[in-house]
């Protein structure tokens, strides 16, 4: 049944909104219970299906169908703690819960309301277990406004969409009939892309609105390129109308009526989660021929990429979309003018789509008063590495990365010492630990060589070596230039070369100099976005860490230990003699009687390591 | 992974995806390939003749698409597909290890498949599991926390199914 005008999707609203009355942490305690289950891909491969449906057998066991409901729901963040389960109204939060905990979540919590002590989370610095979400370390300095709905609503249920105010933006902006305010609001809000650039998205929008042509386009960029980073993903598979939404407000706003969300193959689940999201609005005519009896059209479609890095560059993602190589062209006459087949087109991150509905309902003012002085609202970002709470967190502009990695992350695991963030994937750079205290936001990050990027950050510690990094990130750019222009396909691989001659320990004081000289030039000569900011990882390294490259090439050493080659591995007067590593040795290396000091043949070991992680006694180390 | 049923309904399979969703034209390009691949388990020589043939399109182009994008691969892959993740996340919890040990027990390098067409091991950039890596995909299922040494049990699995 189609959705005919506004004033019944207000009122569809207004008689939804019930459905979401339960989860609310202060709402009434009565008899019914939903357990909100973590459906993403990260806790699903962590057998959260498994979990969900054993909760299901459980509850229909003890015949409790009619009081107990059990949806699955959008990332929680806390991924290192998954799988999730949520209980509302007595706000309870669960953690690590395995399918065979179904039984006892049941019987326990519902049936006798009784809160299971071992599955809440356990805070390390106090030794105490926490029940409430909100009373947990790493969502304290959180605020959600791109993941709102994530952890809130069933992503497969439209009606929980729409009680959650979903497209009241879309029905705000075709009553007002006034795309220029929808752009004015965009720029009074200082929303900026959240897809890397930061360009101000309401300056976007305007100038695709002021170019005359018979047809425009709005795309959503939804290839997450930077590997180890998975915000787009989380908000497509845990709020896909918020994107969709979006998608339609743009569209009315630049006078386009036909969407494509570009997504990567690599997301099956986000693709399904789409593909229902949109049957589910053209089923309600909230995508369509006249949405909402406006006379407004839009319509979406998915187009598929397929593993090329480049394509997430907007121009290469229209290359791509017309079914062409992804190679990027010269933006000498913006995509606001001439972009997808020639016609003005306005790009997106998927993030920066699920910032609109909540800007068009609250106001630019609201989400200005958000942030710091130049950087509004909030970033998500994905923590990963050597970090305790790896996950997904959401937090104001300005806020210290210090916050972020120690009150948030809960610091570095194992006892080891931080030394540096990665953000920006392969086209930023590291923030050492004498910046820690900087706040997070456009401007300052690329002040000090590195940059905001999509939100991946990775975290380092002690152990990892800053110039093998760089070369990681540098293999990846190399594999992934597209290879039109010069300066990126052959410069990057020389940089590729010369990294890898460094950690091999064939380095010289003078490849030091050229690494900078070229990067310099591959910076500046480059065609696209990947080349210009290709060499950002070398810079920054080179920056902060010259005494590591130092190292590699004047003393032949790996400070952190990781660079093979650099590296002797050898048995300390520790060794009880117990042969394993003997046995373990794929290349039988090591010798020594039973009960005796073993000892490592260098000219033969290959430095695989495997003996060290099989000692007992830990008297193998490495120098 | 690769395709079972005969060729012939393959194409057909093809032909009734191009008409169904009007596909018929260059635009339409890599839709078309990700489908015939789906199909096909790979996209042979013949595969994309018959693809330019349809589109309308030069044989060089489609050539071109396919090799430019890493998802369309030409050779056919193995019964299993082994991704092992090297994305940053699991690159700095040794993913690369992992990586290694598949080489080793499999005696293959990574991008390429076992004689007897039992395995393919390739690498992937982020699954979205990064909390859980290093992370390895195989077929359908996610193994989380993969230390180098569990390798050859988590293959053994494999083994087994197979040669029953
Ligand atoms: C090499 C390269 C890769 C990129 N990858 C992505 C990506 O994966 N996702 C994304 O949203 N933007 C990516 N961008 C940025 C896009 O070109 C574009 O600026 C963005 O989609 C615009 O949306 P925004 O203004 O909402 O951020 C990439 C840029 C370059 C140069
Ligand atoms: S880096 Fe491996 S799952 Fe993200």
């Amino acid at each position: 049944m189609k959705i005919d005008s506004i004033s019944k999707l207000r009122e569809i609203y207004e008689e939804k909104l019930p459905l979401l009355a339960l989860r609310q942490a202060e709402a009434n305690v009565g008899k019914e219970r939903v357990l909100m289950v973590c459906g993403s891909a990260g806790c699903l491969s962590a057998s959260a299906q498994e979990l969900i449906d054993q909760l299901n057998e459980e509850i229909k066991a003890h015949n409790l169908e009619d009081l107990v409901s059990v949806e699955i729901t959008g990332c929680f963040g806390l991924c290192a703690e998954g799988p999730i389960i949520r209980v509302f109204p007595d706000d309870t939060f669960y953690v690590r819960v395995k399918p065979e905990d179904a039984k006892r979540i049941v019987e326990t919590h519902l049936m006798q309301g009784k809160v299971i002590d071992e599955l809440l989370y356990l805070n390390v610095d106090t030794n105490d277990r926490v029940m409430r979400m909100e009373d947990i370390p790493f969502y304290k300095k959180q605020f959600k406004i791109a993941l709102r709905n994530c952890g809130i609503i069933n992503p497969l249920k439209i009606d929980e969409t729409l009680a959650a105010q979903g497209y009241l933006g879309l029905a705000k902006v075709l009553e007002e009939n006034d795309p220029e305010k929808v752009c004015q609001t965009l720029i009074a809000s200082g929303l900026r892309g959240r897809g890397g650039g930061g360009f101000p998205t309401g300056l976007k929008w305007d100038a695709t609105r002021k170019s005359v042509a018979d047809q425009k386009y709005v795309i959503c960029n939804a290839d997450e390129g930077d590997p180890g980073a998975f915000m787009d993903r989380s908000v497509l598979e845990g709020d896909p109308h918020s994107v969709l939404e979006a998608m339609a407000i743009c569209g009315f706003a630049i006078g386009a009526n036909q969407g494509f969300i570009y997504i990567r193959a690599e997301y099956p689940l986000a693709i399904s989660r789409l593909e229902i999201a949109i049957g589910q609005a053209r089923e309600l005519g909230l995508l369509g021929k006249n949405i909402l009896g406006t006379g407004f059209d839009f319509d979406i479609e998915l187009r598929y990429g397929a593993g090329a890095f480049v394509c997430g560059e907007e121009t290469a993602l229209m290359r791509s979309i017309e079914g062409k190589r992804g190679e990027p062209f010269n933006k000498k006459v913006f995509p606001s003018e001439k972009g997808l087949w020639g016609k003005p087109t306005c790009t997106n991150n998927v993030e920066t789509f699920a910032n609109i509905n909540p800007i068009i309902l609250k106001g630019a003012e609201w989400f200005s008063s958000i942030g710091s002085e130049k950087s509004k609202g909030t970033k998500v970002f994905a923590l990963g590495g050597k970090i305790n709470n790896v996950g997904l967190v959401e937090v104001p502009m300005g806020t210290t990365l210090r916050e972020i990695i120690y009150e948030i992350g809960g610091g570095i695991p194992n006892g080891h010492e931080f030394k540096a963030a990665q953000t920006g994937g392969p086209s930023g750079g590291v923030i050492p630990a004498s910046q820690l205290d900087i706040p997070v936001e456009y401007d300052t990050l690329i002040s000090i060589g590195s940059m905001m990027g999509s939100g991946g950050m990775i975290v380092l510690d002690d152990t990892d070596c800053m110039v093998d990094i760089a070369k990681f990130y540098l293999e990846f750019t190399c594999e992934e230039s597209c290879g039109k222009c010069t300066p990126c396909r052959i410069g990057t691989t020389r940089l590729h070369e010369i990294l890898e001659k460094i950690t091999t320990g064939k380095g010289t004081l003078e490849d030091l100099e050229v690494l900078e000289n070229l990067s310099n030039v591959i910076k500046d000569a480059s065609l696209c976005g990947l080349g210009k900011t290709a060499p950002n990882p070398v810079l920054s390294t080179l920056k902060y860490y010259m005494d590591e490259y130092r190292a590699h090439v004047v003393d032949k050493k790996c400070p952190a230990g990781v660079c093979k080659d650099l590296l002797e591995v050898v048995i300390t007067d520790k060794c009880i003699g117990c042969t394993k590593c003997a046995r373990t040795c794929p290349v039988g290396c090591i010798s020594g009687n039973v009960k005796e000091k073993h000892v490592i043949d260098q000219t033969k070991c290959i430095k695989c390591q495997a003996c060290i992680a099989q000692c007992p006694v830990q008297a193998i180390v490495t120098e | 992974m690769a395709c079972k049923c005969d060729n012939e309904v393959c194409y057909a399979e093809l032909d009734k995806f191009i008409a169904e969703g009007h596909y018929d034209d260059p635009d339409s390009l890599i839709q078309v390939l990700h489908h015939a691949q789906h199909l096909f388990g790979y996209l042979p020589r013949e595969v994309q003749i018959y693809v330019a043939k349809k589109l309308d399109i030069p044989i060089a182009k489609v050539y071109g698409v396919v090799t430019f994008y890493t998802f369309f691969s030409e050779t056919p892959r193995g019964e299993n597909v082994i991704q092992v993740c090297l994305g940053t996340g699991c690159f700095v919890k040794g993913a690369a290890k992992v990586m290694e040990s598949f080489e080793n027990e499999l005696k293959i390098k990574q991008g390429e498949t076992t004689e007897d067409m039992q395995f393919t091991l390739s690498a992937v950039r982020c699954v979205g599991a990064c909390a859980l890596a290093p992370v390895v995909m195989i077929n359908d299922k996610v193994y989380t926390h993969v230390d180098p040494s569990s390798v050859k049990r988590i293959l053994e699995k494999y083994l087994i199914s197979a040669a029953s």
